[in-house]
C-alpha cells in the first residue's frame, strides 16, 4: 500500500493521496497530523488542570486537619452506668451532634465506646456483644468489639475510638482517638 | 539564529513531556489518596508536607506546559 508523505507526514488519517480519499473526506479536510499534534498539546493541558485539582484537594485536607487539631473535645457524661446492663449497647452523639458513637458494656461490667461510622463507607455499625464483633450490615464488614479492629469485609481502618472514664455513677466522654492500624 | 521547529518535531517533543506530566499526576494522585487514608485515620502530620509536594509537582508540570506552549512562539 503506498503512502503520501509530501504533505508534512500525512494530511489525511490513513496517509493515503487526496484523490484516494472519499468525496465527504475531500469536502470537510482535515490536516490529521495537526489535529493530533494539537489533541497532545490540549491532553497535558487538561493533566496540568487535573494536577491543580489535587493540589487544592491537599490543601482542602491540610486546612481541615489544622481545624480539626484546634477545635477541643471537651469532657461529657453520655450515659448512667445502670442505663446500659452488661450485654448491652447504647447510642450517643459525641463531640458534636453529627458524630454518632456505640457505648457497648461487656459482659464482664466494663465499657467500651467507638465512633459508629463504618470506616469503609460510613454505614451505621450494630454490636454483637454475644459475639465479640460490631457487625456493618451495608458490606459485611465486621470489627472486634475489644478493640475496635477490623477483623473482616471491605474495612481496613478500625473505628475511632472514644476515650471513656467511669465516675460517680456516669459514664463520661473524654476525647475520640482516630487510627490508621 | 535558532531554527524553528517542524510540526513533526513539536509533535515528537509534546510526546516527551507528556511522559513526565502524567508520571507526575499519577504520583499525585497516589500522594492525595495516601494522605486521605492518614487524615481519616488521625495522622494529620503528613498533610502540610504531602500539600507542598503535591504543589511542587504542579510548579514542575506547569513548566513542562508552558515548554510546550512556548514552542508555539519558535514556529
Amino acid at each position: 500500500m503506498s503512502v503520501d508523505r509530501s504533505e508534512g507526514g500525512g494530511r489525511f488519517p490513513d496517509g493515503r493521496p487526496e484523490a484516494e480519499q472519499p468525496a465527504w473526506r475531500r469536502d470537510f479536510p482535515i490536516d490529521a497530523a495537526q489535529d493530533a499534534y494539537v489533541a497532545r498539546r490540549d491532553y497535558a493541558k487538561f493533566l496540568v488542570l487535573t494536577s491543580f485539582g489535587f493540589v487544592v484537594g491537599q490543601f482542602g485536607i491540610a486546612v481541615a486537619g489544622l481545624r480539626r487539631a484546634l477545635g477541643r473535645t471537651p469532657a461529657r457524661e453520655i450515659a448512667r452506668v445502670d442505663d446500659v446492663p452488661p450485654g448491652g449497647a447504647a447510642i450517643f452523639h459525641y463531640p458534636g451532634p453529627d458524630d454518632p458513637c456505640l457505648l457497648v458494656r461487656a459482659e464482664d461490667g466494663s465499657f467500651l465506646a467507638y465512633g459508629q461510622k463504618c470506616t469503609h463507607l460510613s454505614c451505621a455499625v450494630v454490636p454483637h456483644v454475644d459475639r465479640g464483633r460490631i457487625g456493618c450490615p451495608c458490606h459485611e464488614g465486621a470489627f472486634d468489639l475489644a478493640t475496635g479492629r477490623p477483623l473482616a469485609g471491605p474495612p481496613r481502618r478500625p473505628l475511632p475510638l472514644v476515650k471513656l472514664e467511669v465516675r460517680g455513677g456516669a459514664v463520661y466522654a473524654l476525647g475520640v482517638e482516630e487510627r490508621t492500624t | 539564529m535558532k531554527r524553528p521547529f517542524t510540526r513533526e518535531q513539536k509533535t515528537t517533543i509534546v510526546y516527551g513531556v507528556l511522559g513526565p506530566i502524567l508520571v507526575l499526576v499519577v504520583m499525585q494522585l497516589w500522594l492525595l489518596t495516601a494522605t486521605m487514608n492518614a487524615y481519616l485515620g488521625g495522622d494529620r502530620r503528613v498533610a502540610w508536607p504531602a500539600a507542598f509536594v503535591s504543589l511542587a509537582c504542579l510548579l514542575l508540570n506547569a513548566g513542562l506546559l508552558r515548554y510546550i506552549y512556548a514552542l508555539e512562539s519558535r514556529s
